[in-house]
């Protein structure tokens, strides 16, 4: 199926509204980065998505099924297609990173077998961590944890990728590697995926640049190229979506929010 | 600061009263489903009943001496401190081995399972759990509810064994007693009714650990604080709510076995 996700309509309020109206879908390949101010409902649309939490108003398709209205035992089976990276990286404390990031594997087989072992060390591998695979995640620093995490979403190949703020509260140096490995996702993979960030020089690096598998490493497009990367914006504003497109149509765009925002 | 009505007060416990009764008919109907984790389920069973056996033997002991005890006084007055073994037997197995039993796991048990879930939650680790396609209440909740109804079944029984030998070794060596004289009348004292009702307790006390301890567990919020809160209030309900059952349970079987 074409379209891995769907908001129609979509409303939230606790005690007071928090997203009204959204509506706005996620194509297959396709990347939207999830942009607006702390508090404007981003990861609250990634757990909607999710089916974490329920809408008050509002229709939710999900890899083709309405999850808004399933019931949270039936909702098991199509999470697992879903891969989300959560703001705290949410780690299994008392787990190794292996064990965290084989979790969804040891699902099916009770224990970790030596291809998962082996499917582990690739996945770490991946994120550049392949020898932390016996610690556990209170030894990792911050920016180690969100790449675990990345670990985790990815392993399984899911159909969609959820990213909650991964570079949020980390220095410049180490968000600058968390988004390039976003974009080594991307550009590798090409899963769709949602991003949610309130950092928009990451948003503006994902849009410019890809990853190059020859020099492995992340470059920015040449002037001119026509590489199109399928990644777009979606900025939130007051509970509702203000601007939905790229990153060229964003800096062509002349409402005086957007400029303010912007600068 | 607004102020919190009566209204909002009674509507806050009913709302606790239903979501506690969704989560504890839920455990139970996982029981009749896949997956289920054996694996998890062993290591509760160890951590609750293995990890309790040195307290409740000590505890158990100090009981059943303690009533022997307590009571030599007044059975010697009537001339009847051979009865001693019957006694200590009719209240270790209806009443204290359970109940004392119950509240020492609940105290243990409950509260840590209240800690280490309540952390899980405030640290998102279940909505990580749910994201990824694993029910917390299969993998987290029914192992425990499984895990502490048969352990505490099984530590009721040593608890009431070893407060019976805490009773002997007071009998016999403080009080004089025959060791047969002590034995025989513990055994026989005891009709199918009392061991009924002995074992039969241990099952409701540990499926209100279980379930009273994640449940507080499951529904903590607010940080580091909200998890001190949800352990004490976990120990608490339980201890009480074990308490007023153990009231209802033996009203409840006295009638039946027409005592």
């Amino acid at each position: 199926m074409d379209t891995l996700l769907r908001f129609e309509d979509v409303s939230i309020g606790f005690e007071q509204p928090v997203l009204d109206g959204i509506s706005f879908q996620l194509a297959r390949g396709e990347t939207k980065i999830l942009l607006g101010e702390a508090g404007t409902g981003k990861t609250l649309i990634l757990k909607l998505a999710l089916g974490l939490i329920k809408p008050d108003a509002g229709r939710i398709t999900t890899l083709g099924e309405v999850i808004s209205e399933m019931r949270e035992q039936d909702m098991y089976l199509l999470r697992r297609q879903i891969g989300m990276v959560f703001q705290e990286s949410a780690l299994f404390d008392s787990l190794t990173v292996e064990e965290n990031v084989a979790y969804r594997l040891i699902e099916d087989t009770g224990r970790i077998t030596d291809e998962i072992h082996a499917r582990v060390l690739e996945v770490l591998e991946f994120v550049e961590l392949a020898q932390t695979y016996n610690l556990f995640p209170s030894e990792l620093s911050g920016g180690m944890r969100r790449r675990v995490g990345i670990a985790r979403a990815i392993i399984s190949q899911p159909q969609v990728l959820l990213y909650d703020s991964p570079t949020g509260g980390l220095d410049p140096v180490t968000s600058n590697t968390i988004i390039e490995l976003v974009v080594k996702q991307r550009d590798i993979y090409k899963t769709g995926s949602l991003l949610v960030t309130h950092r928009l020089q990451d948003a503006f690096t994902m849009a410019s640049h890809y990853f190059d598998r020859r020099l492995k490493k992340m470059v920015p497009l040449e002037d001119g190229s026509r590489r199109d990367l399928h990644t777009s914006f979606l900025i939130l504003r007051e509970h509702k979506v203000i601007f939905e497109g790229t990153a060229t149509q964003l800096l062509r765009c002349h409402a005086p929010y957007l400029r303010e925002y912007l600068s | 600061m607004a102020i919190i009505s009566l209204n909002d007060i009674a509507k806050d416990k009913v709302e606790a009263v239903q979501e506690y009764s969704l989560l504890a008919g839920r455990s139970l109907s996982n029981l009749f489903a896949q997956p289920r984790y054996l694996a998890d389920t062993l290591l509760q069973a160890d951590s609750i009943g293995v990890g309790s056996l040195p307290i409740v033997v000590l505890i158990g002991l100090f009981t059943g001496a303690v009533l022997a005890l307590q009571t030599s006084s007044t059975l010697q007055q009537f001339g009847s401190l051979s009865l001693t073994g019957q006694l200590v037997s009719l209240s270790m197995v209806r009443e204290l081995g359970p109940v004392l039993t119950g509240i020492l796991v609940a105290g243990r048990n409950a509260s840590g399972m209240a800690s280490e879930l309540g952390s899980m939650k405030v640290t998102e680790q279940i909505d990580a759990m749910r994201a990824m396609g694993v029910d917390p209440t299969k993998k987290l909740v029914t192992p425990r509810l499984v895990a502490t109804v048969i352990m505490l079944f099984f530590l009721s029984i040593i608890s009431d064994f070893v407060g019976l030998v805490g009773g002997f070794l007071i009998s016999n060596f403080l009080l004089g007693l025959n060791p047969n004289q002590y034995w025989s009348r513990a055994y026989q004292a005891l009709r199918f009714g009392d061991v009924f009702m002995g074992l039969s307790k241990p099952v409701v006390f540990g499926f209100i650990i279980a379930s009273v301890g994640c449940y507080y567990g499951m529904t903590a919020r607010g940080g580091t604080q909200g998890v001190g809160r949800a352990t004490t209030q976990a120990v608490v309900s339980a201890s009480v709510l074990i308490v007023i059952s153990d009231f209802f349970i033996t009203k409840l079987l006295m009638g039946i076995f027409h005592y």
